[in-house]
């Protein structure tokens, strides 16, 4: 077996180090070592976006990055998104707007959002529609999400 | 794409008398589900946990020889290596499956793992429990098994020929109730008839006849199956499961394990998802076995491409549909043969889809023979509106053919033959009050109908659906606290926000804020006995149950205040949480003081509640969508689509709405892209989200919803499930509008780009 | 998934004296959107991933109005749309950049990776190939170039020899009156893999009507990305008329040889070719024109 490697990363704000083999990937490690479940295995190739989570500020699928590729970089996941002021506003608006029905798809389309928002804080629904078109939901028919997205967008400008 | 015209969401007609029913509440699991610290199937971690894995066949269709195990065995990190020979004899026992009725179990253990035969690709054949999953895969290259490769049979109808190869050389067709006298694929042939079609067909001006075909589907649920078993060296066995009943779940596993059902615990997790594909056990009891062997919990978790290879698709089908109608578009008679794929084992959803197939129309003269078939393809698993949309979309394209023979509109012909209260449907049981008539009348006066359709290669497209839906047996448990909140524990896993329609229902009764009662959906020896979340009953049945708790626990504070007042029960009235006298002495109290009062006088308040409705009422949904095919290469965009459906009554709207979006969007799926598509080897070649192409959001415009409410006089609150009936129409509503755009009828799903390419080729 | 070793190498010798040790045991890990899930998936063995994001040549994404552009082999293609004066120049790569994935894979995922995968229906590799991009390939001997027409082979392979990587691509400046696009046909409007690609490019006499140099390049046609010379030739010298057009398509359909699979059969693929060489025409004049 190869010997496992050391990774130094930013994970949700805290500096963080782990071991890992290289075959695992980044979303093993943030779910079988680190504890971080929420980001989903929904396909485990890229597929689904339901391990979404933003790597140095660009949104990536954690499933198809390694574990040993972050040493060194940031790494933000739903579980970080909470702040002390309590959820933020595309959390709410996603329940506002019962964007979520299973709610597997929901912390990967959250971070989607997110980044999609600090790029394009007045994004339309097409948009929305063509950023989060790697985030597969088979509950909602997207309507809602589509929804919860633009409503957020008032709330984050003024958080602003 | 279709601009954001409808931002605002509909508002649905609310009667004044409901406080809590009819609003839009923030649902009780949505804080955990939105911050990721809701647990679903693969969340569970325990300590000393180990990984299972699962062999499964490269062949379609194969003995197995033998199989050996002993080098998995021996690698480092393996603990346990299991195959079907760890499992019990099945016997001649049977297994309940819920919503699917009860089953043979010899062939669900089969199916759960090949005992002598693997009869689809990826049959799971053997499995092993490692110290990380990585191991417990190399673990599984390393069993070798001898297979003696079988041609495989992978479509219906050439699996009903009498010289096709058999996938079972013990089945015989039960023929209209007989035992044939040779062993076939066809597992049954069942018929409905009423009236005379003779006579139907002579009445008709116009008679049409056509086939029809689905190819095979996936539910396509983001969250793969997982479960995780603790056996202990007592003999109790703990589940963690994410499945759509921890009770079938158990009855399943005690089953297959021949254990004691007082033994196994059932602890559902958050699921991601099942339309039906989370019913059957697929790891659950390989994760039992396994613990069992390594004794540590073990954790069977598939990916993406197991879960395609390996659960429930809904069945392909074949339909041969005849209808004839007269001049004034009145239909006189409907002859059909439907022919629906099993998969590897018996038991497709046929019987369903005759029972739905005309059920939104009054046809006097209709015979419909049903076949179930086995084929070499995955054991097939409830699909939202199981078996409806097969035989509906057949229907409800040959409908939209009159109408252009007839110069007929979509709406009126379905007004005209639309089912009534006390029709009789084609399996001789007349139809409770429904809202057919209803639903359509709200189709054709909405502002997408009325609003005309412009510009080249668009065409707009009509279809009608009818969903049977479910009663079955929920349970509840609601104990009053100190506090005046309520804690209710349920048993049906909720995988759309039903901890919340469940629980509206009795802050209702108790006219409480439905933010003061506390919903949990429970393990198995926690709350009585639940049927699936399946059948869109978990609202209308289990909320059934929420309901007579609310009415029990009045009754109790009812008696409690009377008690302190030192009056007749009858003469304390609650409403709006607040407990007063009818004597005209004008004492009250709040609901919460009478709760802390009783509390601190260890009185308990609550309530265990069981029901088995029956009186579920049928769900009807019409749609209305605009297309618009690019002729050179075929692709359709979906430019409007408005769904319109009774819901009875809409207890929380935005997941009434979500139910009904969710559903259009899979029956576009189903009626565009989605297929599985096997090779000549009948080994399936795109079991990955890449090439099973389910629509994103860039596929498709906002679903503008109405919901119509004609209560079910069946249920308290008038609710009819409404979870599955959005899911029938949009096929035949796609390809009307895909023949009205461009002048082209497709009977074969999906309608690929492809495949319209080569009708427009044909057709020029 | 197997086990492999991880090196992420900060220097090109590094990297090539890593795979001099390990040979064809060795892959070169850009955004890891093929590579890593071949691995899993058991479709690629590998004992040494070599992680080139970290050498600078690997990562160069720079314009010179001389030499034209750099693009190192590991540069993700959100890099390249973001960057506004390069996407302006080079139209037709830009296409292929925006519809390559999702946002997430193309987040990750490079021309470099994409044309190393060496996929016959590759959206990148239309796309260079109508620009004329060369690879830049380093090995032990030093440094070579290729033409990106020339670097695949057959499905999954291609000219690198085992303890060689691909650096970077280099891509002429555009000329005057120059325009580019490609596109390709999936059922769904992204996250597909193509059924037919198409990449284009139309350099026009200062009349903006006749053609002076054409290249159309198709993707899923054939065991490797194609360049149609024989499209090219009906365009060159002539008014880029419908019949001229007509012309190409033909030429386009001709050249396809397809197979049947289960993303469209041959006769469909065919049929997409001629439909996507002239709407890449249609497009491709339409930014000349705007040049």
């Amino acid at each position: 077996m190869a010997s496992k490697v050391h990774v130094a990363a930013t994970i949700n704000g805290e500096p963080v180090e782990f071991l890992c083999e290289p075959r695992q990937s980044l979303l093993e490690v943030l779910r079988d070592e680190l504890k971080l479940t929420g980001s989903k295995e929904g396909c485990n190739n890229g597929n689904c976006g339901a391990c979404s989570v933003i790597l140095d500020g660009l949104l990536v699928d954690a499933c198809i990055v390694l574990g040993a590729e972050v040493d060194g970089c940031t790494v933000e996941t739903i579980e970080g998104l909470m702040g002390s002021e309590g959820l933020h506003p595309l959390q709410q608006t996603f329940l506002e707007n019962a964007a979520l029905q299973c709610g597997i798809c929901t912390p990967g389309f959250i971070m989607a959002g997110k980044a999609l928002l600090e790029k394009n804080p007045q994004a339309s629904e097409g948009d929305i529609r063509h950023w989060c078109a790697g985030n597969l939901c088979r509950c909602t028919g997207y309507d809602k999400i589509v929804r919860a997205i633009l409503d957020a967008e008032p709330q984050l400008e003024v958080k602003k | 794409m279709n601009p954001t015209q409808t931002l605002e969401p509909v508002e649905t007609e609310v009667e004044k008398k409901y406080k809590v029913i009819g609003t839009r509440p923030i649902r009780h699991d949505g804080v955990d589900k939105v911050t990721g610290r809701a647990v679903y199937g693969a969340d569970v971690q325990l300590p000393g946990m180990l990984h299972g894995k699962v062999l499964r066949s490269p062949h379609a269709h194969a003995l197995i020889k033998s199989i050996d195990t002993e080098k998995a065995e021996a690698l480092y990190g393996v603990k346990a290596v299991m195959t079907a020979a760890d499992f019990p004899d099945a016997g001649s026992r049977t297994a309940n499956l819920g919503e699917l009725g009860e089953v043979p179990l010899k062939p669900m253990c089969d199916n759960v793992m090949a005992s002598d035969k693997a009869v689809y690709h990826g049959h799971a054949v053997a499995a092993v429990a490692a110290t990380s999953p990585h191991i417990a895969e190399e673990a599984l290259k390393l069993i070798e098994v001898d297979y003696e490769v079988l041609p495989p049979v992978m479509d219906v109808l050439k699996a009903m020929d009498e010289d096709s190869p058999l996938l079972h050389e013990d089945l015989y067709t039960d023929e209209l109730g007989e035992k044939s006298s040779r062993p076939s694929n066809v597992a049954s042939h069942s018929r409905h008839v009423k009236g005379d079609l003779g006579e139907g067909f002579a009445a008709a001006d116009h008679v049409l006849e056509r086939e029809y075909r689905c190819a095979t589907v996936h539910q396509g649920y983001i969250e793969p199956h997982a479960a995780t078993a603790m056996w202990n060296p007592d003999g109790y066995l703990t589940m963690w499961v994410t499945t759509q009943g921890a009770f079938a779940v158990r009855t399943s596993v005690h089953q297959i394990l021949d254990i004691p059902v007082s033994r196994l615990k059932v602890i559902p997790t958050e699921i991601g998802g099942g339309f039906g594909g989370k019913i059957p056990v697929y790891g659950e009891p390989v994760a039992a076995v396994l613990s069992r062997k390594a004794r540590r919990p073990v954790k069977v978790v598939m990916d993406r491409t197991e879960v395609f290879l390996a659960t429930g698709p809904t069945s392909g089908s074949y339909v041969k549909l005849k209808m004839g109608v007269t001049n004034q578009g009145r239909i006189t008679a409907a002859e059909t043969m439907l022919a629906y794929e099993a998969g590897g084992y018996p038991g497709s959803i046929v019987a369903l889809g005759g029972i739905c197939m005309f059920a939104p129309y009054n046809i006097d003269n209709t015979t419909i023979d049903m076949y179930d078939v086995v084929v070499n393809k995955p054991k097939t698993a409830a699909y939202r509106a199981p078996g409806a949309p097969n035989s509906e979309f057949a229907v409800e394209c040959m409908l939209d053919e009159f109408c252009q023979i007839l110069d007929m509109d979509p709406m009126e012909i379905r007004l005209k033959n639309g089912a009534k209260e006390g029709d009789i449907q084609s399996h001789g049981i007349p139809h409770p009050r429904i809202g057919c008539i209803e639903t359509t009348e709200a189709a054709r006066d909405c502002e997408h109908y009325r609003t005309p359709l412009e510009g080249p290669n668009r065409g707009r497209g009509v279809a009608s659906g009818y969903w049977v839906n479910a009663g079955l047996t929920s349970s509840v448990t609601a104990r009053l606290n100190g506090d005046g909140t309520v804690t209710l524990q349920e048993g049906s896993t909720d995988i759309g926000g039903t901890r919340t329609s469940i629980a509206m229902q009795l802050a209702e009764v108790l006219g409480i804020p439905v933010e003061d009662v506390v919903p949990s959906v429970v393990d198995t020896d926690s709350v009585g006995y639940t049927e699936v979340t399946g059948g869109s009953r978990v609202t209308f049945a289990t909320g059934w149950a929420a309901y007579n708790a609310g009415q029990a626990i009045k009754s109790q504070l009812i008696e409690q205040a009377a008690e302190v007042w030192k009056v007749d029960k009858d003469q304390v009235s609650l409403a709006d949480g607040v407990l007063a006298t009818t004597n005209g002495d004008s004492r009250s109290m709040t609901l919460k003081e009478l709760a802390a009062d009783l509390s601190q006088k260890g009185i308990d308040v609550g309530s265990r509640e069981t029901v088995t409705p029956q009186n579920h009422g049928g769900a009807y949904a019409t749609h209305v969508v605009d297309v618009e095919v690019d002729p050179d290469t075929g692709k359709v965009t979906i430019l409007r689509y408005t769904a319109v459906q009774d819901a009875g009554r809409a207890i929380h709207p935005s997941y009434v709405e979500g139910q009904m979006q969710g559903g259009v969007v899979q029956g576009i799926g189903w009626a565009l892209n989605e297929e599985y598509f096997y090779n000549e080897d009948g080994l399936l070649m795109n079991a990955s989200f890449l090439d099973y192409r389910m629509p994103t959001s860039l596929d498709l415009p906002m679903i503008e919803t109405i919901i119509v409410e004609v209560p079910n006089p069946g249920h308290p609150y008038g609710v009819r499930g409404v979870g599955e009936v959005p899911i029938v129409p949009p096929q035949a509503a796609i390809s009307n509008a895909i023949a009205r755009a461009v002048g082209v009828r497709l009977g074969d799903l999906p309608m690929s780009p492809q495949a319209v390419v080569k009708a427009l080729s044909a057709k020029s | 998934m197997q086990a492999f070793d991880y090196v992420a190498p900060k220097s090109l010798s590094e990297a090539v004296s890593l795979l001099e040790q390990k040979g064809e045991r060795a892959r070169v890990l850009s955004g890891g959107t093929d590579l890593i899930v071949q691995v899993r998936e058991n479709r690629r063995d590998v004992d040494l991933i070599v992680d080139g994001k970290k050498i600078a040549e690997l990562m160069e994404l720079s314009f010179d109005s001389q030499s034209g552009l750099t693009l190192g082999a590991c540069v993700p293609c959100v890099r390249f749309y973001e960057d506004a004066r390069i996407s302006q120049l080079y139209p037709g790569l830009n296409d292929a950049a925006l519809l390559i994935g999702g946002t997430q894979i193309q987040n990750r995922a490079s021309f470099g990776g994409n044309l190393c995968n060496s996929s016959p229906a590759a959206d990148s590799i239309p796309a260079l190939i109508a620009h004329s991009a060369v690879c830049l390939i380093a090995g032990s001997g030093g440094t070579h170039t290729v033409p990106v027409e020339e670097f695949c082979t057959a499905p999954g392979r291609n000219v690198l020899g085992p303890k060689e990587l691909l650096v970077s691509f280099h891509v002429p400046p555009p000329p005057r009156n120059f325009g580019a696009h490609y596109l390709r046909f999936i059922p769904r409007n992204e996250m597909d893999i193509a059924v037919v690609g198409c990449g284009a490019s139309l350099e026009m006499e200062s009349d903006g009507r006749t053609v002076k140099k054409a290249r159309v390049s198709l993707g899923a046609v054939a065991p490797t990305p194609l360049l149609v010379a024989e499209a090219a030739a009906a365009l060159e010298g002539r008014e880029l008329d419908d019949d001229a057009i007509e012309k190409a398509a033909a030429a386009a359909r001709a050249a396809a040889r397809p197979i049947t699979d289960m993303r469209g059969t041959e006769e469909y693929r065919v049929h997409l070719a001629g439909v996507l060489t002239r709407r890449a025409l249609e497009k491709s004049l339409e930014r000349a024109k705007e040049d």
